[in-house]
């Protein structure tokens, strides 16, 4: 099964190439591919400008590292992103892959509504979701109370609003990666596991949780990534004086722009890098394709 | 029920919704025999299977394994074990792990899991692969695993699901012969369902013909072939002519009538039918001779013999099929054996009568 | 127990949901009902609602001051989709002509920026497009290029340029998928029967791309239609969109039925899209 696809694309790269494939599309695809990464470079360099100016060249400094890392404000909303992250990726991995379980392996009454109800929280956008979670805590009484936590040798005081808003979010993604996994997963090893006298809990411990892992784990880190980068739900749901880490620096572009700004960009940029990494890496481990690499999703 | 019953369904079916997959099918699978479920894709076989192993619970009806009703047991719970189509070997285990899986879920002990494992893996011929994982091993290794997992288990009654449909032609030859003695050797009750008929002939020492849910015949493979009691296991098993006829008697012989008045004797003649029916008459190719008009002995009341026209010689190596224009405007093919190269062959347009036993000859419903 | 739970899967599959079915159901279902319920409601003097049904917040959303920037943010959001296929497909037919090997890295390339933080993209086009400082101009001038710096910053095309760079990855990708699908002896076969290489493409590989193009452009589309950072971030607190004029509602105006009203309407709008689109995906896949 694995050796005919590669031997069709491959036959399939030769042929859009050779008929259509001219010089124009090559430097075309650099240009594309420069339009992606030039800005991004940019932000780096001016990141060491020893200068205010995030337009013209002064010399290198790191001063605005270290600006960065004395800004008490900057460390704290660092270690709340994190915080946040973890324990909103650890519910939403849990609650999501039950339910991806549920809604792949059984058919049942009211399972189109559930679909809906999964597919709902990725498809509309985040400032409607944000403005529903607003409306919600505050009606609902459940307010923006914070979550007094020792972390890392940090105070922090994490609104559990912000946490459920962000296993909100990450439930559907948890359960929409663990879903393509088990899709593809045979289900005669599980039969073949009852039918070696395993009962259900042994067969999922020994057989379907191993197979699923890879899935899990993928699921687990986007929701990690996407907890890490959202700005506009935890904006909207922290209440007042609770920042993470993008929605200190989304308040810091407001009031100007800084080489520091670019300082803590590339610190983000770093931390994302770093996750894409561990996903490479996990996902060669578990000896996928490599073509699954480039799903995101 | 008997005593050496292995397993028996009595009056089952399975429904999918509207579709019915198992048609109130009752069978008694004897102890230690090698049963064979053959059919068409969608005749209900491998449903039949799984309710056996439990994957699938009736819908009616009941199944029993060594005497004992199953019920609602899950798959865990019952004394089979099943070789699957595509082996399911776990490929997260290695291969030793794989056979141990079943051992450590009923809770044998370190040792004997240990010395059961090795045993198996001998018995395959796989000893010294234990460590490898599934991927590792060709086809036929994989299928030598998935039966170590199973047999090591002790079953009453090993279940085998088309297990050697991913083999090769060659490689699926040797394997059903090394499957056969694997079972006169350990002495368990094997049902395989295939759709292979040539497969089952092959192996088994009985044979259900299932199609559309329902169970057409059981039987021996040698009277299965030679005595069909229904027109699709004429069909189905083997190659037959099928000549469209009326039946102009039915005592004290069977005669049927083809077009153009011809009157042939039959052997056997299909419950229900009446004097008048359409009929088809089947007759195996390679029962049906081909004479030249100086040839022909003296016509008995048991000999079948028409005239007609060689229209298509067709030569397959060990034989040839002639296909022949009958008198009556049908054709029939005769298999005659390549025995001498000095043999004088027919020819395409020849003038030839072609003769064959009547009790060769078996009648059928039309549809 | 189990006897039970074998002979009633559905009781399993409920058991499994639950956990996070009830989650949804609190921190999800609840509030959308709610902001439903407030979008009927009057606003209360000093924020919060009066419990008094309306349809004045529907009405007013089609108030020109608002459906003008109803209508700005789809012609921003068509602009973007437009411009994202106008640089994404030929990306998507560079990719997918590249070898293997090269192919995989390359998506690669084209993911690694979009899993990065969406928020530090659009800064990083504020550092560039900025009026007075931003390196374009500053660039430009010191070349002696232009005189005056060019008007780059606090408009649409700043907002379209950060969308089209914030999602151009998600419009090559499902592109690259269906160009990759293609099976290359249909452009042998097109090629046999006499088209020129035009021909082939216009005849053979665009129209059996077309469903990458659509899933593309949907999934370009519905983001940029609902965005709120770029516009807050590259319009410069000029040109707004609908995500802006929402958020206002509940962050200066405290009007949250109008803002609820508001945001229902764009959610029915991309509910409505979305549904199109997958019964037409559905209908195309059935017809195949």
């Amino acid at each position: 099964m694995s050796t005919t696809p590669s031997d069709r694309t491959l036959g399939m790269g030769a042929r859009l190439r050779s008929r259509l494939g001219s010089l124009s599309l090559s430097v075309y695809g650099v240009l594309g591919f420069l339009f992606l990464y030039l800005p991004i470079v940019i932000l780096v360099i001016f990141s060491f400008n020893d200068s205010r100016s995030t337009s013209q060249w002064a010399g290198f400094t790191t001063d605005w590292y270290r600006q960065m890392i004395e800004d008490r404000q900057i460390i704290l909303s660092l270690w709340n992103s994190l915080f946040v992250a973890i324990i909103s990726t650890a519910i939403a991995t849990v609650l999501g892959t039950l339910a991806a379980m549920a809604m792949e392996r059984y058919s049942f009454r009211g399972k189109m509504a559930m679909d809906a109800v999964l597919y709902l929280p990725i498809i509309i956008p985040d400032i409607a979701m944000a403005i529903m979670l607003l409306i919600f805590f505050n009606v609902s009484g459940i307010g923006f109370q914070p979550w007094e936590v020792q972390f890392f040798g940090n105070r922090l005081a994490v609104p559990y609003s912000v946490i459920i808003g962000h296993v909100a979010f990450n439930i559907s993604f948890v359960a929409v990666v663990v879903r393509a996994r088990l899709a593809n997963m045979d289900r005669t090893l599980e039969e073949a596991a009852q039918d070696l006298y395993a009962n259900t809990w042994q067969t999922f411990r020994r057989v379907t949780l191993p197979m699923l892992m890879p899935g899990i784990l993928g699921g687990a880190l986007l929701a990690f990534t996407l907890s890490l980068d959202d700005f506009v739900i935890t904006f909207f749901t922290s209440g007042a004086g609770f920042n993470t880490l993008p929605v200190r620096v989304f308040g810091m572009i407001r009031r100007g722009v800084t080489p520091k700004i670019n300082a803590v960009s590339t610190l983000m940029l770093a931390g994302s890098f770093l996750l894409i990494l561990i996903s490479i890496i996990s996902r060669m481990r578990s000896g996928e394709d490599e073509d699954a690499i480039q799903f995101g999703l | 029920m008997s005593e050496e019953c292995a397993v028996e369904l009595r009056d089952v079916v399975k429904a999918f919704g509207p579709f019915v997959a198992v048609n109130h099918v009752s069978l008694q699978i004897r102890d230690g025999e090698f049963f064979s479920l053959l059919g068409p894709s969608g005749c209900g076989k491998t449903t039949s299977l799984r309710m056996i192993a439990g994957f699938e619970m009736p819908t009616s009806g009941h199944i029993y394994i060594g005497g004992a009703q199953q019920g609602y047991l899950p798959p865990n719970k019952r004394p089979v074990n099943t070789v699957f189509q595509q082996y399911a070997l776990f490929p997260h285990m290695t291969v030793a792990q794989n056979v141990a899986f079943g051992l450590e879920m009923s809770h044998a002990n370190k040792g004997e899991i240990g010395r059961r494992v090795h045993e198996a893996l001998e018995m395959v011929h796989l000893g010294g692969l234990g460590t490898r994982k599934p991927k590792q091993l060709s086809g036929g290794q994989q299928q030598r695993v998935a039966l170590a997992r199973a047999l090591v288990n002790r079953p009453k009654v090993l279940l085998l699901d088309e297990p050697l449909g991913a083999l090769d032609l060659k490689l699926r030859k040797a394997m059903q012969i090394e499957l056969k003695n694997l079972q006169e050797q350990v002495g368990i009750t094997f049902i395989y369902v295939t759709h292979d008929q040539e497969e089952a002939l092959t192996m088994s020492d009985r044979i259900a013909v299932m199609d559309k849910g329902q169970v057409l015949q059981v039987a021996e493979p040698e009277a299965l072939y030679e005595q069909p009691t229904h027109r699709f296991t004429a069909d189905f098993i083997g190659e037959t002519n099928f000549i469209p006829a009326r039946v102009a008697a039915l005592s004290p012989t069977i005669l049927v009538e083809l077009a153009g008045g011809i009157r042939l004797p039959a052997g056997w003649v299909e419950p229900g039918i009446a004097v008048g029916d359409r009929v088809m008459l089947s007759v195996r190719p390679e029962k049906i001779n081909l004479y030249e008009a100086h040839e022909l002995e003296e016509l008995t009341a048991t000999t079948c013999r028409v005239r007609g026209v060689v229209e298509r010689l067709v030569y397959v190596g060990t034989d040839t099929h002639h296909t022949v224009r009958l008198e009556s405007g049908d054709r029939v093919v005769a298999r005659l054996q390549n025995l001498h190269v000095d043999e004088e062959p027919w020819e395409m347009g020849e003038a030839t009568t072609v003769q064959w036993e009547a009790a060769h000859g078996r009648v059928f419903k039309e549809a | 127990m189990q006897q039970f739970l074998r002979r009633h899967p559905a009781v399993q599959a409920w058991l499994l949901l639950s956990p996070g079915g009830l989650f949804l159901s609190v921190f999800f279902i609840a509030p959308l009902f709610i902001v439903l319920i407030y979008s009927f409601l009057q606003r209360g003097t000093y924020g919060g609602v009066v419990w008094q049904f309306t349809f004045e917040n529907f009405r007013r959303v089609f108030d020109p001051l608002y459906f003008n920037t109803f209508l700005r943010s789809a012609y921003i959001a068509i602009l973007t989709t437009f411009f994202c296929l106008l640089l994404g497909y030929p990306l998507a037919y560079f990719i997918a002509s590249r070898s293997p090997r090269t192919r995989s890295l390359m998506l690669l390339a084209l993911m690694i920026p979009f899993w990065t933080n969406f928020l530090i993209r659009t800064y990083a086009w504020l550092t560039l497009l900025r009026t007075n400082t931003g390196l374009i101009n500053t660039a430009l001038l010191s070349l002696g290029v232009i005189a005056a710096p060019l008007p780059l910053f606090g408009n649409d095309f700043a907002i379209i340029v950060g969308l089209v760079y914030g999602w151009l990855p998600v419009m090559v990708l499902p592109i690259y998928a269906a160009l990759d699908r293609l099976d290359p002896s249909l452009i042998e076969a097109a090629r046999d029967l006499y088209a020129s290489s035009a021909q082939v493409f216009r005849r053979v590989i665009w129209p059996l791309s077309l469903p990458g193009v659509v899933a593309g452009s949907m999934l370009v589309f519905i983001p940029a239609l609902g965005s709120f950072v770029t516009p807050a971030i590259l319009g410069g607190g000029k040109s707004l969109m609908i995500g802006n004029i929402i958020s206002n509602q509940f962050l200066a105006a405290h009007d949250w039925p109008f803002g609820s009203a508001l945001s229902m309407l764009m959610m029915t709008l991309m509910l409505l899209g979305t549904l199109y689109y997958f019964r037409s995906t559905l209908k195309a896949e059935a017809d195949a």
